[in-house]
């Protein structure tokens, strides 16, 4: 059943595959010839043992895909729901809520999993991924990072009345997360209470994972704390969505 | 003397739209129409979708240049003083632009003081004007919570803003509900006896029997007649028509048995005639068993008909 | 009967304006600057002084990361204040609401009505670029008097970008070509010298980078901003003057087609 709501997703998906193609391998070519390559020429030395478009890659690639799963989860999630009301046509159907909702959540699976391969594989030209399996794993990394974000801000999406609401929280939640947790700098640099925020924040975890795996200094046991974590995250925003998900679709 | 009143004077005019893309080919929504409007009249164009009702009031209300053919309105050329021509007409387009931003009385004063009014006259107007629309309770409400009948009379209110010579509204009242489409019937009947000159498009045909005085059929961007409504009917249709219906696949059969007086529809059979209840007797003597019969008083409808050989709301 | 109607001046581009700030009324101007300040703060914030913790000197520039980068940050949020205003929210008003068709049967002209967004679009500028302002200067970044000139860059800036946008707006066919135009915004922001001087280029890309309004946007902030003050600043100005102009007519010619076809 759940499938059915995913086709309903990849033949729209038909029609726009392109344009985001074309965003998710320009944007990261973009940033990391601007940030990474030229403001890295004015960064002195290493930071973390790395070089800078080395050390900076990794972390935009986690903090791009919050970025997509705010748009995907956030936007499209409230917009099938109230602007578009595909929802509620699907709601018309023999499918449940939590039929739809996997189906939108598997499709954003594919959809954030796409970006994420595209931008590994702009790192890959700039000579930023060591082997074919380090590539796949950062792939993954990045793609569970995103679902974290995915599940739980479907799960409020939904309850949103329109676009303003999400535009605020984007501007003051998201952008200081994905300014804030390891990206561009360090979170060592943060004083301390704000450091502390940062490690409680899952795109710091995402970011870390991220950058260990593409740099070799990956651990089993960090690693496994990272991705165990944002699972969670996802696991409960996933719980949290079925519950949501019911009560405002059959309103 | 009729031309010295003439308001609006439209001769060959016509529009033609340029093809959307490459591969499209242009279109003639207008193709040629003659039409005067006098003071004080209720003028209307009545005609199915697509019959090219809206390019013509676009075209009255100067925001799109005719093609072909002159065009005056109130003496003037309505392209090159349009700003003039448009600060004296009162414009019902027919998808709603009110302001959903704000309210219904910021509505009515930013829309005055588009066309120069000062803040004292505009705020006056509004108030007369919400009295009008029967919108005085909602003033301070916001345009996103008023119901489809509502927003209608507050186009129709904002389009008064400005006390225009003339009014023009594009299908009034479609899409609103019975009870709805009356009220608003009824203020524009005010308006009519407060000497507004109105120029409606319609598809309803009761719409354009209670509101014209005066109105041209139009179909496929021609004029296909003008008159009264009653003219109208008295020329093209008796004063009864009976409607048959049969059991589906009949009707072309029993339509070539009665002749030419009857037309044939999809669902049924209208037979035009002075006597309806003769003409029932006519067809049961030649041996017809319809499974219902009415007998009613012709209208716009059959006019349409009769003009165009379809039907009007199809 | 009409004698009380006389024509709005100017095609009535003030009164787009007047309309624009009432659907504002709801919220002070500091709140729309709060919502348009905020984020190139965090830029500031994350750029200036994080990475600035991490770069050294920037070449030929004696001044801390974070007083090179602010002035750049600042045009930029000068210019996104007056694209938002003349693309999405235009396009909304023309596709959604229709509002630009309810004014092409008033007296309002199609001037009027884009002098009126594009000054609109100019007027968010300026209440974002004083913010923003305000802000710097409490973070002791400023370091010269004549960053005041900012002020009047700031509005030239928008007037040059709104102009831009609306032009822009008048060529949308839906939401998803807005994605299209990030493609031109985000490497326009990225390489305009927001994050390190133009010299760091070799010639044929810094010609290219000078070809860029926003860079001629930046150095008119920059000058200023770093004491620099010398006769080139007009020449970055006649620029953005130019660009202005010229889209200004284009997006009169674009949207006279769309709302008079
Ligand atoms: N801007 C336009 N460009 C091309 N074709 C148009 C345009 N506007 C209307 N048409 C076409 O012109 C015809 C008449 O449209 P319209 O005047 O809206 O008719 P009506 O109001 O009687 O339904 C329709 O076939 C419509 O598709
Ligand atoms: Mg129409």
């Amino acid at each position: 059943m759940a499938f059915r709501a995913l086709a309903y997703w990849l033949v729209r998906y038909r029609r726009t595959w392109r344009g985001t193609i074309v965003v998710s391998v320009a944007n990261p070519i973009l940033f990391l010839l601007a940030i990474g390559a030229g403001l890295g020429t004015l960064v002195e030395g290493t930071v973390e043992g790395a070089s800078y478009l080395a050390f900076f890659a990794p972390g935009l690639l986690a903090a791009a895909t919050l970025q997509n799963a705010f748009v995907e989860a956030g936007f499209k999630v409230n917009s099938a729901l109230r602007r578009e009301r595909i929802y509620s046509t699907a709601a018309a159907t023999p499918l449940e809520p939590g039929h739809i909702l996997a189906g939108h959540l598997m499709f954003i699976t594919l959809r954030l999993m796409l970006s994420a391969a595209a931008f590994v594989v702009v790192m890959a030209l700039f000579g930023l991924t060591g082997s074919v399996g380090v590539a796949l794993a950062v792939t993954l990394a990045a793609t569970l990072t995103g679902l974290a974000f995915a599940a739980p801000l479907a799960a409020w999406a939904v309850t949103v009345s329109d676009f303003p609401q999400l535009n605020t929280v984007f501007r003051f939640v998201v952008m200081p997360m994905y300014l804030f947790s390891g990206t561009f700098f360090s979170v060592t640099q943060l004083p301390g209470p704000l450091r502390a925020v940062a490690y409680a924040l899952p795109l710091w975890h995402g970011v870390d994972l991220c950058r260990a795996l593409a740099l070799g200094t990956a651990t089993p046991g960090t690693s496994l704390l990272h991705a165990g974590y944002l699972t969670l995250c996802c696991v409960a925003g996933v719980l949290v969505a079925r519950v949501t998900f019911r009560r405002c679709l059959h309103a | 003397m009729a031309v010295l009143n003439a308001l609006i004077e439209a001769a060959g005019l016509e529009k033609t739209y340029p093809a959307r893309d490459r591969k499209g080919t242009a279109f003639r929504a207008v193709a040629g129409v003659d039409f005067q409007v006098h003071r004080g009249e209720a003028f209307g164009f009545l005609g199915p979708n697509g019959a090219g009702k809206s390019s013509t009031m676009r075209m009255l209300a100067g925001v799109s240049a005719p093609t072909a053919g002159t065009l005056r309105i109130l003496g003037l050329d309505p392209v090159a003083d349009g700003r003039r021509v448009r600060a004296r007409l009162g414009v019902v387009p027919q998808d709603d632009s009110l302001d959903t931003q704000l309210t219904v009385e910021e509505n009515l004063l930013v829309y005055g003081l588009y066309f120069g009014l000062s803040r004292r006259a505009v705020r006056a107007r509004a108030g007369e004007l919400l009295e009008f629309a029967r919108l005085e309770d909602k003033a301070g409400e916001r345009v996103e919570h008023l119901s489809g009948g509502m927003r209608r009379r507050l186009t129709i209110a904002r389009a008064l803003i400005n006390e225009p010579e003339i009014l023009l509204l594009d299908e009034p009242t479609t899409g609103l509900d019975p009870q709805a489409r009356h009220v608003l019937w009824d203020r524009l009947f005010r308006l009519k006896q407060d000497g507004v000159t109105l120029i409606l498009t319609t598809h309803y045909m009761d719409e354009a029997e209670q509101l014209c005085d005066r109105l041209v059929v139009m179909d496929k961007g021609l004029i296909a007649d003008e008159g009264s409504p009653r003219e109208l009917i008295e020329r093209h249709v008796t004063r009864e028509v009976l409607e048959l219906r049969f059991p589906p696949g009949e009707h072309e059969e029993v339509g070539r048995k009665l002749g030419d007086q009857v037309e044939v529809l999809p669902d049924r059979l209208l037979w035009y005639a002075d006597d309806g209840e003769q003409a029932l007797a006519q067809a049961t003597e030649a041996g017809v068993r319809p499974l219902t019969a009415l007998v009613r008083r012709t209208g716009l409808e059959d006019v349409f008909l009769r003009l165009t050989g379809r039907s009007l709301t199809d | 009967m009409n004698d009380r109607i006389a024509l709005p001046p100017a095609g009535g581009a003030h009164l787009v304006v007047l309309r624009n700030l009432w659907v504002h009324k709801g919220g002070s101007p500091w709140t729309m600057a709060l919502f348009s300040v905020f984020e190139p703060i965090l830029y500031l914030l994350a750029i200036g002084v994080g990475i600035g913790g991490l770069v050294g000197e920037v070449p030929g520039v004696e001044v801390p990361y974070a007083a090179f980068v602010a002035p750049a940050l600042l045009a930029t949020a000068v210019m996104n204040s007056a694209l938002e205003e003349t693309t999405q929210t235009a396009y909304a008003k023309f596709a959604f609401d229709r509002f630009y068709h309810s004014l092409a049967v008033t007296p309002i002209t199609v001037s009027g009505l884009v002098l009126g967004e594009i000054a609109w679009g100019m007027l968010r500028g300026l209440i974002t670029g004083l913010g923003f302002l305000a802000v710097v200067t409490a973070l002791g970044l400023v370091t010269s008097p004549w960053v005041l000139l900012a002020v009047p860059a700031g509005l030239l800036i928008a007037f040059t970008f709104g102009a831009a946008g609306f032009l822009t707006a008048g060529y949308v066919r839906g939401w998803s070509d807005f994605q299209y135009m990030q493609l031109v915004m985000l490497p326009m922001f990225l390489f305009a010298t927001t994050f390190y001087p133009v010299t760091v280029y070799p010639e044929p890309v810094a010609a290219v980078v000078r070809a860029l309004p926003l860079y001629h946007a930046i150095e008119l902030v920059r000058g200023p901003a770093l004491g620099q003050v010398g006769p080139g600043l007009l020449g970055n100005a006649g620029y953005l003057a130019a660009v202005g102009l010229v889209c200004f007519l284009l997006a009169r010619r674009r949207w006279r087609r769309l709302l008079t076809a």
